[in-house]
């Protein structure tokens, strides 16, 4: 790719499971990776992405998962979810694909600003001190959109 | 196609990428850098040459290489190779563009 008219991307991530969250991380490191501008803000259940105690135990979802294969029963057995985490992360690792924590180092050294939403932060009585230190700040979804208003950018909901 | 640089003529592909490495020289990776607008100084020179080092062990690259290379960080490079790092050392480096999505 040579000169690309997309010259910002913006990502919402609203959910916390394995697939979900490296999606955006992958994304987000691309788009950096291209010489494109990126940011990161974290609401609801993503915010479990970017929490220190939490994020380097996300899960995939084996319930109400189709593309897992599996009848949604089995899924709900304890451990399954724990076991199938374990087997994605360690095709994950054979890919070289950082854990959590890493990638967010990554992403941040590479450019990406992270934000958390104001309103999710709220509601899960998180406290900052809750949140990797690397965060460049707590916005509303009034502020974020502020940081969309220029020419090539673009806005994804994960 | 053949292309010329450093008054050389070398065969690239139509990224401009070179398709031999054996055709590299310091004078045509000067002569890539001027076309994506970078001024060679040490610190351009210590990351080729890493990454040059990781083409000859056959090792993909990646940002996260970058990371644990020892040499450089992440923050740098980025410095070093405004829009896009790891292609455009690659295409100085006088080696293929990297297939690593991480």
């Amino acid at each position: 790719m040579s000169e690309t008219k997309v010259k910002k991307m913006l990502f919402i991530l609203s959910k916390a499971t394995l697939e979900n969250v490296y999606a955006a991380f992958i994304m987000a490191n691309g788009a950096r990776m291209e010489g494109i501008e990126a940011e990161i803000f974290f609401t609801f259940f993503g915010l479990e992405a970017i929490q220190k105690k939490k994020l380097e135990h996300l899960h995939v979802a084996t319930v109400g998962n189709p593309a897992m294969h599996m009848p949604t029963m089995l899924g709900a057995i304890p451990g399954m979810e724990a076991f199938a985490t374990g087997m994605m992360k360690k095709e994950m690792e054979k890919l070289n694909m950082p854990p959590v924590g890493e990638f967010l180092e990554i992403l941040k050294d590479s450019g990406v600003s992270l934000w958390a939403c104001k309103l999710a932060v709220d509601m899960f009585h998180l406290k900052e001190t809750d949140l990797i230190d690397d965060l460049d700040g707590i916005l509303t979804i009034g502020d974020f959109y502020g940081r969309a208003n220029e020419d090539g950018c673009q806005l994804l909901y994960i | 196609m053949k292309k010329m640089l450093a008054e050389k003529p070398v065969d690239v592909n139509e990224e401009g990428y070179l398709l031999e490495f054996a055709q590299w020289d310091k004078e045509i990776a000067d002569a890539i850098a001027v076309e994506e607008k970078i001024d060679l100084k040490d610190g351009h020179w210590k990351a080729i040459e890493w990454i040059q080092n990781e083409f000859k062990k056959d090792s993909p690259l990646s940002i996260r290489g970058i990371k644990n290379s020892g040499t450089l960080n992440i923050k740098e490079f980025y410095e070093l190779f405004p829009g896009g790092p790891l292609k455009k050392a690659s295409k100085i480096a006088g080696i293929p563009k990297p297939k690593s999505c991480i």
